[in-house]
């Protein structure tokens, strides 16, 4: 029981982080091109 | 001298780098052939070769270009060009008209989606816990957690219900949040209150992914709808309305909203008469085809009034501004729409059906299951949660979803395909239709003329040898027929405006014109051109306009369908009989007036489905209880419409119509997968034995299966 006292705040903690990277995606406009995301990993871009 | 001002400057000398330009411009442009990376790659490439162009970058859901560049003179010419030797159809958008989209309701919907999932995931974490039996001071535990992570989640993620379900109530009606929201509400109260008091059971879990879940229809049919009104303000965006004004001598060009009474506006040869005016300088002809739908062109002298859409087919001419804003034609049609509109009887969707079903019948239930289990047990705290329990089981996640999710694929589907759906309720519209009715010009036809007739080989290597040198789209039928014949010298040419043109071919005097120029008399029902060689006889050629090669193909399927196909066209009754003929359409009415297409499409009920484009077709388009336009239609055309199809393939129309039909056969069935968990799971409830495990696997179980259901439509 007492190890859950840190557990759950620390996955919570973890999950928050998730949660703050997901509100910086969407500000970031990552979801903007959905299908344009999709086909440019199959771009060939010039290697240098 | 170089200049070693950092480690870099050594590779880079500070000359090499270009100041950047202060200026940012941005420019762009729908290419909606756009579909795969290998275009991506191309258009960017291609793009940001051209001088000036800082970035280029493609959005393929959108299928737009956006461009930054530094201003160079013709950049959008050139951007045209570049795209147009890639193989790729491209319009400019009006920035302006763009700008004015803001998108925040769609990213307060996917903030809540996100913020709803993460506490679903945690909650339902701890509550597992709970189901696999913690017990006392750790399973109180694990609900004050719950508690703390749950309530100011569902304060804020289920603002939207809460929101929508108040203002139906304040006007004393039930909509389908209404329930939602109380049963949102009622789990988060009564999980509270069994927390407070050590309870066994806390529904935590399901009021989150209840939010969930239904949060997740509501953002798919927001975004279908904010895909349809993007793709709507892009259509209008592509009208980009400017005018050639005429000032001391001086052209400039000018947004036609700027105009005023008395301007003088340039038509040049080829363009669209911007505004209603009269004819202040010049003669000619106009196409009057995507104002009235006749083919034949109208002849104008000075003095004549001319209508803003129709083409000037002969040299520039100068138009004095006679109308603006509301007194132009077109507002005449808008209000003739409007009028349409209004008399139009309201549809009532499939999900607003469920939902008059729905909503007052599960309160219903749950105040049945309150009271009855009141009367039995006598504890309230029990009786509540029953009630509850029924509320929440009965799921309408599943009903929430259904529509939505089925909307989103098939319009996903159609975007793909080519096709627009600028309304929601539309693909379930399209399923009642049993008669299709047809414009002709236009829609049907491309508007560019054929030849029909020629009076022979000698007059058509004669009649196209002078006529490559001019821009009437008859001269260019002609030497479109000509195709591979030799074309001879023409020496003194003379282009006369409103009658034709003349000149030296082979040593002979040849003459290509009017009827009345040529001094004979004209044929009735074609639209011709004579040829006169010397002295001889004049000969005729006749045109009529080239039918789309997909027109054929549609109406065969159309009627395969077994539905009825009728034709209404603003053009002469033999024109249209005559198409009507090589179609194999029955029913063919010519001469009609816009407000008698109106008149014709209305008395047909609620059961017919438009198509047309011009702006006698408009008031039609609205009125119908379908309707489609072609890319190429009128911009007010489009607006009426129900589809658009992007791709100039009238078979997208059959397309549609068994799309409509699987649609709404999908929907029906996850109604009906929805209906069927609720029949197993509500005896459960009302009986007293839902726990919250039971609510959870029921709400996921049946919210997966009517997503999975719409899916199908891929497979249409």
């Amino acid at each position: 029981m007492s190890v859950l006292v840190y557990l759950v705040p620390i996955s919570l903690f973890l999950g928050g982080i998730g949660l703050l990277a997901f509100f910086w995606a969407i500000k970031n406009k990552q979801f903007e091109d959905p299908e344009g995301n999709a086909a440019r990993i199959l771009m060939d871009d010039d290697e240098q | 001298m170089t200049n070693i001002a950092c480690p870099a400057c050594v590779v880079v000398p500070p000359e090499a780098i270009e100041p950047t330009s202060l200026a940012n411009h941005s420019l762009q442009v729908t290419v909606p052939t756009a579909h795969c990376v290998g275009c991506i790659s191309k258009i960017e490439r291609g793009l940001q070769q051209i001088k000036g162009v800082k970035s280029a970058r493609v959005n393929l859901s959108l299928k737009r270009v956006q461009i930054q560049h530094d201003n160079p003179p013709d950049i959008e010419e050139k951007v045209l060009n570049c795209l147009d030797n890639l193989g790729f159809a491209a319009h400019i958008l009006d920035s302006k008209v763009l700008e004015n989209t803001t998108d925040d309701v769609s990213k307060g919907l996917l903030i809540r989606l996100g913020v709803a999932g993460f506490a679903a995931m945690n909650v339902m974490l701890l509550s597992v816990s709970v189901w696999a039996g913690a017990e006392g001071t750790t399973r109180d535990f694990l609900h004050w957690i719950s508690a703390a992570i749950a309530l100011p989640t569902v304060a804020y993620t289920a603002q939207p219900f809460f929101k929508s379900a108040w203002s139906a109530l304040r006007i004393r009606q039930l909509n389908m949040d209404v329930p939602i929201s109380l049963a949102i509400l009622m789990a988060a109260g009564l999980s509270l209150y069994e927390t407070i008091h050590s309870g066994e059971h806390a529904y935590f879990d399901a009021a989150l992914s209840l939010t969930f879940f239904l949060l997740a229809g509501r953002f798919l049919d927001y975004q279908t709808r904010a895909k349809a009104r993007s793709a709507a303000v892009e259509l209008t965006a592509l009208e980009v309305s400017r005018a050639h004004r005429l000032k001391n001598g001086v052209v400039e060009t000018v947004d036609v909203a700027d105009l005023k009474l008395g301007d003088h506006v340039m038509v040049r040869s080829g363009e669209r008469v911007p505004v209603d005016g009269t004819v202040s300088k010049g003669i000619g002809e106009l196409d009057v085809s995507l104002l009235t739908g006749e083919t034949m062109p109208q002849d104008i002298a000075e003095g004549d009034q001319v209508y803003s859409g129709t083409l000037n087919l002969g040299q520039a001419l100068e138009i004095s501004v006679s109308h603006i804003g509301q007194g132009t034609k077109l507002a005449e049609i808008t209000a003739l729409v409007a009028t349409a509109e209004a008399s139009k009887t309201k549809y009532t969707n499939l999900a607003d059906k469920a939902a008059r079903i729905y909503a007052p019948v599960i309160h219903l239930l749950a105040l049945v299951a309150f009271v009855g289990w009141y009367i039995y047990s006598g504890d309230a705290r029990l009786s509540v949660g029953i009630a509850t329990a029924v509320l929440i089981i009965t799921c309408p996640c599943a009903l929430g979803l259904a529509v939505p999710a089925v909307m989103t694929a098939a319009s996903g589907k159609l975007f793909r395909l080519g096709v627009l759906i600028r309304n929601g309720d539309a693909l379930e519209r399209l399923v009642d239709v049993d008669t299709v009715v047809f414009d002709k010009t236009g829609t049907l036809t491309t508007g560019q003329f054929k030849i029909v007739q020629v009076p022979s080989d000698q007059h058509l290597q004669l009649a196209a040898s002078l006529a490559v040198y001019s821009d009437h789209p008859l001269s260019k039928a002609i030497v479109k027929q000509s195709n591979g014949t030799k074309l001879l010298k023409a020496t003194n040419i003379r282009e006369l405006p409103g009658k034709g043109i003349e000149g030296i071919v082979n040593g002979q005097k040849i003459k290509l014109g009017r009827a009345d120029w040529l001094k004979v008399t004209p044929i009735k029902g074609y639209v011709q051109t004579w040829v006169q060689i010397d002295d001889e006889t004049s000969k005729v050629f006749t045109f009529e306009d080239t039918l789309k090669n997909t027109a054929q193909d549609v109406i065969q399927k159309i009627k395969n369908r077994g539905l009825k196909v009728v034709m209404l066209s603003g053009d002469t009754q033999e024109t249209t009989d005559r198409l009507a003929q090589k179609l194999g359409v029955e029913q063919a009415i010519g001469d009609v007036l816009p407000e008698e297409k109106l008149a014709i499409v209305q008395s047909f009920g609620d059961t017919v489905l438009m198509v047309g484009d011009g702006l006698n077709d408009t008031a039609a388009l609205a009125a119908a209880h379908v309707s489609i336009s072609p890319a190429a239609a009128i911009d007010a055309a489009r607006a009426a419409s129900d589809f658009v199809l992007i791709k100039d393939d009238l078979t997208l129309i059959d397309k549609c119509i068994s799309l409509s039909g699987f649609s709404k056969r999908l929907m029906l069935q996850s109604f009906g997968v929805a209906a069927g968990y609720n029949a197993i799971a509500l005896p459960i409830a009302l009986l007293g034995f839902a726990t919250p495990l039971l609510a959870a696997l029921a709400m996921s179980a049946s919210s997966i299966c009517v997503s999975l259901n719409a899916l199908r439509i891929t497979r249409g």
